[in-house]
């Protein structure tokens, strides 16, 4: 089961990656989030492809796994990449038909935008690969602790996130349970046309919902049982900190960011691009 | 026979990291009227085998015939899952929680519109279903499965399974968090369901004591493996290897074991609290010479349909 819902899994191992501070890797993995829509070339993407992979190289997640993670969302990715293909109007064109017209720009714009969302979703799940979800809450909560002086409640929200993080594995089992019950009783969940398919669903979604109400409620009753409150007074039993490596990995991935600005900005990203078009077009 | 079970094994995840084998080299035959109870440890595989006995679980090695349907891992001809499933029914473990109709009737309804059948066939079995478990059909029909009692919903839930009159009925821990009188309601159910309704009964449980009260068939799960097949009355003789397994034994086995141990002549074979008392009966009338009966003790306040513990009291 656990290998149909990769994405957003925790991958146990040993490895520097594992053992930075939450807080870094939120940090950076935002920044990679960022820097990766301004890359504009290429060259760009190669950059970014050598910082990704050498991640998951430190990281000793197996590849298989973090490619696992795109599975989630390959219909995204293609229905982006026909769509862009199909109705991207400027440029040389190619061929036409209709409304629809294929265009130089827009195959180069379609295969960017392909290796955009790609690494954008595989570096995204390195995080939550890399970090259990205790420890990402914790940074969240670490991250957040200026906006308490505004009144916001960093520290339940915090709770709350570590909570529905942690209800994730038990939902999919108890959707496990309940599709297996159900088509015990005869149900066939996936057969027929789109409109029966999500009728289908009903038996499985109602029992789902009161099942996660139950829940919720049960799991607020034993906080309150035990005295749960949010005040300002608990201490941690792991105090974060930063430590060599997490500097390390810092000035990397300043450094990754230089060069995309460097080749976007200064050269327009296209030094490379050209080169590449001109051989397509043999000029 | 109407099931037989051949070679048959089980691994999750194969091929990946996690791979976990569930069961392995399963040999098993079940015949049309057994009344078969089926213990072992949490992890034990007894819920995976179960679960390929209707098709939930592709088999991946070895094969099964359910009644006439053959089950294996080629790809054709694909089994026909609706007669299987109409044939072996399923109640799993807290089977309220499968409810989502809004009323009592439509939930069901819900495994026989699935077979396909006309509303007016539909209908009488439904009635049928919710009589056999006991509950009012006119009285809790229109009513909204949540908003019964825990054991009411459990029986709705299990009549949602019946309608479908299924030959074999597999209860994966039927009595687990109800309390006691909600237990004995439903274990009184299933030796009813046993003579009204599905011939072949198959009980999965963690309480050794609750089986050996109908079941008259054995089988012990351990680490993926079939640790034993025995008729019930034979359950005395491995008192030693289920201890060592870690499963409990029933009480009344225990006892008569430690009652020969001690030199008191209990013959074999002694299983439940019942066949216990009787025995010690027998053997107090022939040491004595009177003529006892169960009636009399019965009289002086006991009364075998109650728990083991309270007859000992």
């Amino acid at each position: 089961m656990g290998s149909r819902f990769a994405f957003g899994q925790y991958y146990p191992a040993d490895s520097l990656i594992h053992k930075m501070d939450p807080r870094c890797k939120i940090l950076l993995t935002i920044a990679y989030m960022v820097a990766i829509f301004l890359v504009k070339s290429y060259l760009g993407y190669l950059v970014t492809a050598i910082l990704l992979f050498s991640t998951i190289a430190i990281s000793k997640v197996p590849l298989r796994v973090v490619l696992r993670s795109i599975r989630a969302v390959i219909f995204l990715l293609m229905f982006t990449l026909i769509i862009n293909l199909l109705f991207y109007k400027q440029g040389t064109v190619i061929a036409s038909w209709w409304k629809i017209t294929i265009t130089w720009q827009g195959i180069d714009y379609a295969i960017k935008m392909l290796f955009r969302l790609t690494m954008l979703v595989m570096g995204a799940s390195m995080l939550t690969f890399t970090t259990t979800a205790t420890e990402l809450t914790d940074g969240l909560e670490s991250l957040l602790y200026p906006l308490k002086f505004i009144k916001v409640p960093v520290h339940d929200i915090a709770i709350i996130m570590s909570i529905a993080l942690r209800f994730i594995p038990t939902l999919v089992e108890e959707t496990q349970k309940i599709m297996n019950a159900q088509k015990a009783r005869g149900a066939e969940l996936d057969t027929g046309n789109f409109f029966k398919r999500v009728k289908a669903m009903l038996p499985i979604l109602i029992p789902l919902f009161v099942s996660a109400f139950r829940r919720a409620d049960e799991l607020a009753d034993a906080l309150d049982a035990r005295c749960y409150n949010a005040s300002d007074k608990r201490t941690k039993m792991k105090v974060l900190k930063f430590t060599l490596k997490d500097y390390l990995a810092m000035f990397i991935v300043a450094l990754f960011i230089a060069a995309i600005c460097v080749d976007a900005y200064a050269f327009g990203g296209a030094y490379v691009d050209t080169f590449i078009y001109n051989l397509i077009m043999g000029a | 026979m109407s099931i037989v079970v051949k070679d048959l094994a089980f691994t999750y995840s194969l091929g990946s990291p996690y791979e976990k084998k569930a069961i392995q080299n399963i040999n098993l035959t079940i015949n049309d009227g057994d009344f078969l109870g089926i213990v072992g440890h949490t992890g034990s595989g007894k819920s995976t085998f179960i679960q390929h006995l209707n098709g939930l679980i592709k088999v991946q090695e070895g094969e099964i015939e359910v009644f006439d349907i053959k089950l294996t891992n080629a790809k054709k001809p694909k089994p026909d899952l609706r007669k299987l499933r109409s044939n072996v029914g399923m109640v799993f473990q807290y089977p309220e929680y499968q409810l989502f109709e809004d009323t009592v009737y439509k939930d069901v309804a819900f495994g026989p519109k699935n077979l396909g059948l006309d509303e007016e066939e539909i209908a009488k079995r439904v009635k049928e279903a919710i009589e056999l478990v006991g509950l009012d059909f006119e009285a809790i029909k229109e009513r909204a499965p949540f908003e019964l009692s825990g054991g009411q919903k459990r029986r709705v839930a299990i009549a949602g399974i019946i309608a479908m009159k299924p030959k074999v009925l597999i209860l994966d821990e039927p009595t687990a968090g109800l309390d006691p009188n909600g237990k004995e309601q439903i274990l009184t159910l299933i030796t009813h369901l046993k003579k009204n309704c599905s011939s072949t009964i198959i009980v999965i449980s963690h309480d050794i004591d609750e089986i050996t009260r109908f079941a008259t068939r054995l089988i012990v799960f351990n680490e993926g493996r079939v640790a034993f097949d025995m008729p019930m009355n034979e359950l005395f003789k491995h008192q030693q290897e289920l201890v060592e397994m870690g499963l409990d034994i029933p009480l009344a086995v225990k006892i008569a074991n430690d009652l020969k141990a001690k030199g008191v002549a209990i013959q074999d074979g002694v299983v439940t609290v019942e066949d216990l008392i009787k025995e010690i009966v027998r053997l107090y009338n022939a040491k004595h010479n009177t003529k006892l009966n169960l009636k009399d003790i019965n009289k002086s306040g006991f009364n075998f349909s109650f728990r083991s513990d309270e007859v000992f009291e």
